[in-house]
């Protein structure tokens, strides 16, 4: 059974439409990462999946239920996009009552504490956290009751690289206990190891939704290859340009080449049975570049008054 | 249940903390007091009157005082948590709008409820006390009743200020409004029927006219403490009318329960129209 299933949904406000025919499935134990300019419809695509908001059109099903059904929320954690408590109570009391609401068993309060490094501060008030220990809180909030669906809506803002590090760390964690994940990010570097497809929205439509190689595949962006040290350098920028590749090179012996698909064995079969190198780097296209890519197609491809 | 009181035992322990109940009650307690004892100063008179008068008093105060207190402690309820984030994340439990509101009103309703006990209550204990042959059974009669339609009476404007709460898109919108709910029912309402009255000339019939008082939570709440003494002669402007009211102690009860109930309902059809 998938975790999330999201059939040709159509969501209007009044006379916007915010989500044109959206199809997103969701599978158990999957990590998912939904990208998308501000606007895009990812909140909104969230909120469906709340139940907050019930579509327009088409249907909605969460962990083999409608959402919003209080058997499904029970089974749910949500960290909303920066979230917020009652500043008065403290983070202990805070989880607490959020613990009561799911259900969930108090002894989790203190788990949880510890799990997301807030032991310390946990009788502090939430009025004086910093903005990453508030994080940290709804994320704590979040996994109360050890939910079988997360949505995290931009889980790493506020949180400095050793906290992301550990977040991340942690979403694997729960994947590997067989926890589906979606989650909405506008950090995308770093973030590629973790998921296991990417989704990527632009103007209410879905642009892509793949694993990464697929999502490569479908784009055709070159992978560049960067040799160092490499005698003669210009002489092999000559030769891949008149091969059509574009090329770069540097009179310190750098040279980069993208090479596009099915290319990319045979440039450098070439350059390392030929040439003198001292080091290459294959740099692959990135979640970033993937994401800018289907953003620019979308743009160009957007029918009038929607971009 | 067990939601509701989740919600409930949130708002009581925020009251707790942040003072609410502890300002309440003491302002009750004190203003009660004064009244009691100081109540007849402007006649010349120090000391504990009589309990008539002394309630009498207390509710022409409670009439201004409850709704203003009711209508401070929720206007923000529903917009001041949506203002702070939090109201997104508990629409994501496990518990409905119904759950949340009931849940608020209960907590916000023991909170105040509870102020008028230990507030009044002291005053009456006070009075029992040090005055000297008090009739015991009167004065335990007529506080009770203060106090419970006291609390009835906050508890209507709680659920209005759930109202407005519900409709508005800013805390400050809900403040403002809160006011001028105040303004209307405890001042202006009464002026309007006095005026229709006067301005009338007695073409306006007359049976109608006591009627309208029920339309006005506060009216109906003096009408309760005023009407329980035998020829209370403290019934004067505009509640002189509800000596001409053809309904038993009972219906007024009724008409406040149900002020309460209306309120509440419309809290709710408002609630669960919000988009978030």
């Amino acid at each position: 059974m998938n975790a999330v299933e999201i059939q040709r949904v159509q969501q209007r406000y009044g006379s916007m439409q915010v989500l044109h025919d959206l199809d997103l499935t969701l599978g158990e134990g999957e990590v998912l990462g939904l990208f998308g300019h501000n606007g895009a419809g990812k909140t909104t695509t969230m909120k469906l999946i709340l139940g907050l908001l019930s579509a327009s059109e088409g249907s909605v099903r969460v962990l083999g239920g409608a959402p919003g059904d209080a058997q499904v929320r029970r089974l749910l954690g949500y960290l909303p996009e920066n979230v917020t408590f009652y500043p008065q109570l403290s983070g202990r009391e805070t989880l607490s009552h959020f613990a009561r609401l799911k259900g969930a068993e108090q002894r989790q309060v203190d788990q949880l504490l510890e799990q997301v490094g807030l032991a310390g501060a946990a009788r502090r008030r939430v009025k004086t956290y910093s903005k990453g220990m508030r994080q940290r809180l709804g994320l704590a909030q979040a996994l109360l009751g050890t939910p079988r669906l997360l949505l995290l809506d931009e889980p790493t803002v506020g949180l400095d690289p050793i906290a992301t590090q550990a977040l991340y760390q942690l979403i694997e964690q729960l994947r590997s206990q067989g926890t589906s994940i979606i989650l909405c990010s506008h950090v995308l570097p770093g973030v590629e190891r973790y998921i296991d497809r990417a989704a990527i929205l632009a103007n209410g439509r879905l642009q892509a939704v793949g694993d990464l190689p697929s999502l490569r595949a479908a784009a055709g962006l070159p992978t560049l290859i960067r040799a160092s040290g490499l005698s003669q350098a210009q002489h092999w920028q000559a030769r891949f340009s008149e091969a059509g590749h574009s090329a770069s090179s540097s009179a310190e012996g750098l040279l980069e080449v993208a090479a596009h698909n099915g290319h990319k064995l045979g440039l450098l079969r070439q350059l390392l049975g030929e040439g003198q190198v001292a080091d290459v780097e294959i740099q692959q296209p990135s979640l970033e570049d993937l994401y800018c890519y289907y953003m620019q197609r979308a743009e160009s491809t957007a029918p009038a008054g929607e971009s | 249940m067990n939601q509701i009181w989740n919600i409930a035992r949130k708002e009581l322990s925020d009251g707790l903390r942040n003072r609410w109940l502890l300002a309440i009650s003491l302002l009750f307690a004190m203003l009660a007091a004064g009244i009691a004892w100081l109540g007849a100063a402007a006649s010349g008179q120090v000391g504990f009157t009589s309990i008539p008068a002394t309630i009498a008093s207390l509710s022409s105060l409670a009439t201004f005082l409850m709704p203003l207190i009711a209508l401070l402690l929720a206007y923000d309820a529903i917009v001041g948590e949506e203002e702070g984030g939090t109201l997104l994340l508990l629409l994501t439990y496990p518990l409905s709008r119904a759950q949340i509101l009931l849940g608020k009103f209960i907590g916000h309703g023991l909170i105040l409820g509870l102020a008028t006990l230990i507030g009044f209550g002291c005053a009456a204990l006070a009075i029992a006390v040090l005055v000297a042959d008090v009739e015991l059974g009167m004065l335990v009669w007529a506080f009770a009743r203060f106090m419970l339609s006291s609390t009835l009476l906050g508890l209507v404007f709680i659920a209005l200020a759930y109202l407005l709460s519900s409709l508005v898109q800013e805390k400050s919108s809900a403040a403002g409004l809160a006011l001028g709910v105040w303004f209307v029912f405890v001042l202006v309402f009464d002026l309007a029927l006095l005026a229709i009255l006067v301005l009338s000339e007695g073409r306006f019939n007359p049976e109608l006219l006591p009627w309208l008082l029920l339309l006005n939570p506060t009216d109906v709440f003096r009408l309760i403490n005023l009407a329980g003494f035998e020829g209370a002669s403290s019934m004067v402007g505009v509640m002189a009318l509800g000596s001409d009211l053809p309904v038993g102690n009972g219906l007024l009860w009724l008409c406040l329960l149900g002020w309460a109930g209306l309120a509440l309902g419309l809290a709710f059809l408002a609630f669960r129209r919000r988009e978030l």
